[in-house]
């Protein structure tokens, strides 16, 4: 009941804030808008119990990527303080494919047989990713330092040629 | 079984009494004795008039502020310009949720003992830097942008060393929750100040420059951005600024004692006691490094934490590793 | 007793934001407010401000949230891994010594290409 509530009330937080990202005309707006939804979909990683990824939600999108999204407008020549329009010739087609997507998703969804209650929920998210990382998938872990690094010397070359 | 109705009820008093400790004791008294100490280290009086020795002069300050009127330059973007002041007063209260102030019979006070109490307040942290970057920003003033562009690039900065440290401390303790970290260290001599120096000395710089201080008030500079990202702010959204960025300092200094002072561990006195002298303490060194020395160039700033403090504290976690495995 | 841990953080959002608007009720109530359009220009020194402050800024910003976003991402593996690997032992150390020698090396490249540089 109560989670429910908790629910809806995340679902709504999320989807408003989420129109207005997509929705507004302000640039700086629509990054700010941002948070609200991230913040929002963090609460419903935590109704599922998932408070690691609740807090590293909050930690790197809320707290990084909007910030990076935020110099980003800065740096570009018209950007902040610009109005945009949302919306160009385009917009039949658009509706349609976004249709057409979310039918697609909802007939995945409802086809699905998702497993329900299946195992134990462990007690300490942390800890149980602390260890798959240094037992099952140790291959991702180094794996992934390196895509880190390789994403870093992009962002270099990227930045350089910008300058 | 949870009784949820009384939950909300124990967390909304909670909230107001947390709220209402980081009012009075961070922001107002941490106001006056950044001016008293100031006034002591520069060998002048400070606040004397208001009260008994000045007591009262931040009470008084906040009766005045409430009775300024609010401006909004016509060039600011309304909506972010007012809601800017209230997520980084919000942002600072949070930290508080996983700080352990003490105990109480066996009960340890803190707010919730998170299990991820540790990158929580990261979280928090990095929340402030948002705030004060819409502020920036949506006071459409040059002074203001650029103190909110140079405090989210120093923040951002900074956060990196800091969460060095933090991870140092979970490597030492085992642990992400911040009571848990206080219980690892027994006795005086097993305070993470002594095994983990290192990151007690990273954590205090990455703490300075997380909350703007001198050395690294950049961001605020008054001497060249006239108050940085707040040029804008009057009455109460200033003050609502400066509440978050005193409830911030606070809540570093109380984490510092929580993770390397062993928190409100000490004999004799009561535990809260303990707690609130080792936060002062902390406070003070901050204060004191505030009127003691000038303020870093911005290059110099990014390259003492790009290439001192973040291998420095990458280095120590392997260090760490290394003592607690072998 | 997760859920509840997190109620209140939820609460502490929700309320802190009503007692932190609050004091602006009060403002609003109390403050006085004169209509002089003067006193509703953006200051700029005294002077009457020209053009607007929202201008293309620095790339330098941008390099440096980049660098910081990919460092960001390494900490989050960082800290699960941080409270586990005492179970481990010397394993769990050379795991930690790869992963973090790739940081590290991650790090220098940045610093010799000049990616922490300023001027």
């Amino acid at each position: 009941m109560g989670q429910l509530a908790a629910f809806i009330i995340l679902s709504v937080v999320t989807l408003v804030s989420a129109v207005v990202v997509v929705a507004s005309q302000n640039i700086v707006r629509s990054a700010l808008s941002l948070i609200p939804t991230l913040l929002g979909i963090a609460g419903v990683y935590i109704l599922l119990q998932a408070e690691y990824v609740a807090g590293i939600q909050v930690l790197i999108y809320a707290g990084a990527i909007t910030v990076l999204i935020l110099f980003v407008i800065m740096l570009t020549e018209h950007g902040t303080g610009a109005r945009f329009r949302q919306v160009n010739e385009q917009v039949l087609p658009g509706t349609i494919a976004v249709a057409v997507l979310a039918a697609l998703l909802m007939a995945v969804f409802f086809g699905t047989a998702w497993p329900r209650a299946a195992g134990t929920l462990p007690q300490y998210t942390a800890t149980s990713i602390g260890t798959t990382f240094l037992t099952s998938a140790i291959l991702v872990f180094i794996v992934t330092s390196f895509v880190l690094l390789v994403a870093l010397m992009g962002a270099i070359v990227i930045a350089r040629r910008e300058r | 079984m949870v009784n949820w109705p009384l939950e909300i009820v124990r967390a909304v008093l909670l909230t107001a009494a947390v709220f209402t400790f980081m009012a009075v004791v961070a922001a107002m008294f941490g106001v006056l004795l950044e001016r008293k100490v100031g006034g002591w280290i520069q060998s002048r009086l400070g606040p004397k008039h208001v009260g008994p020795q000045g007591l009262l002069q931040t009470v008084a300050d906040t009766i005045k502020l409430l009775q300024k009127e609010h401006i909004e330059p016509r060039a600011a973007d309304r909506a972010i310009f007012n809601t800017a002041p209230l997520v980084v007063a919000v942002a600072g209260l949070m930290s508080w949720v996983v700080i352990p102030f003490g105990t109480l019979g066996d009960r340890v006070l803190v707010v919730r003992d998170l299990n991820i109490g540790v990158v929580f307040f990261a979280a928090m942290a990095s929340l402030t830097v948002v705030g004060i970057l819409a502020g920036g920003f949506a006071s459409n003033n040059k002074y203001a942008l650029l103190g909110g562009l140079r405090s989210a690039s120093q923040m951002i900065s900074y956060e990196l060393p800091l969460a060095m440290a933090l991870i140092a401390v979970a490597m030492e303790a085992g642990t992400l929750s911040t009571v848990g970290i206080v219980e690892a260290q027994a006795g005086w001599f097993g305070s993470f100040a002594f095994r983990q120096f290192p990151a007690f000395v990273i954590f205090l710089i990455a703490a300075t420059a997380e909350v703007n201080r001198v050395p690294f008030d950049l961001p605020e500079a008054e001497s060249e951005l006239v108050a940085g990202y707040f040029s804008e702010y009057t009455g109460m959204r200033f003050a609502l600024f400066q509440l978050g960025e005193y409830g911030e300092m606070f809540a570093m200094a109380a984490m510092a004692t929580t993770l390397f002072l062993g928190g409100w561990k000490g004999p004799v006195l009561p535990g809260v006691v303990w707690f609130l002298l080792k936060m002062y303490l902390i406070v003070f060194l901050l204060m004191w490094v505030r009127w003691t020395y000038p303020r870093y160039r911005l290059d110099q700033l990014l390259n003492l934490s790009w290439k001192v403090l973040l291998p420095a504290g990458l280095v120590w976690i392997l260090i760490t590793g290394y003592r607690v495995t072998f | 007793m997760l859920l509840v841990d997190w109620l209140y953080v939820g609460v502490f959002l929700v309320v802190g934001l009503a007692m932190a608007a609050l004091p602006l009720a009060v403002v609003w109530a109390l403050a006085p407010r004169l209509a002089q359009p003067q006193k509703r220009t953006t200051y700029e020194s005294g002077v009457v401000p020209f053009g607007q402050a929202w201008a293309q800024f620095n790339v330098r910003y941008y390099l440096f949230s980049l660098v910081f976003v990919i460092f960001d991402v390494e900490v989050i593996y960082l800290y699960p891994w941080s409270i586990v690997f005492r179970q481990y032992g010397r394993y769990a150390f050379f795991v930690m010594l790869i992963f973090v020698g790739i940081l590290l090396l991650g790090l220098i490249h940045a610093w010799r290409k000049g990616a922490l540089e300023w001027t």
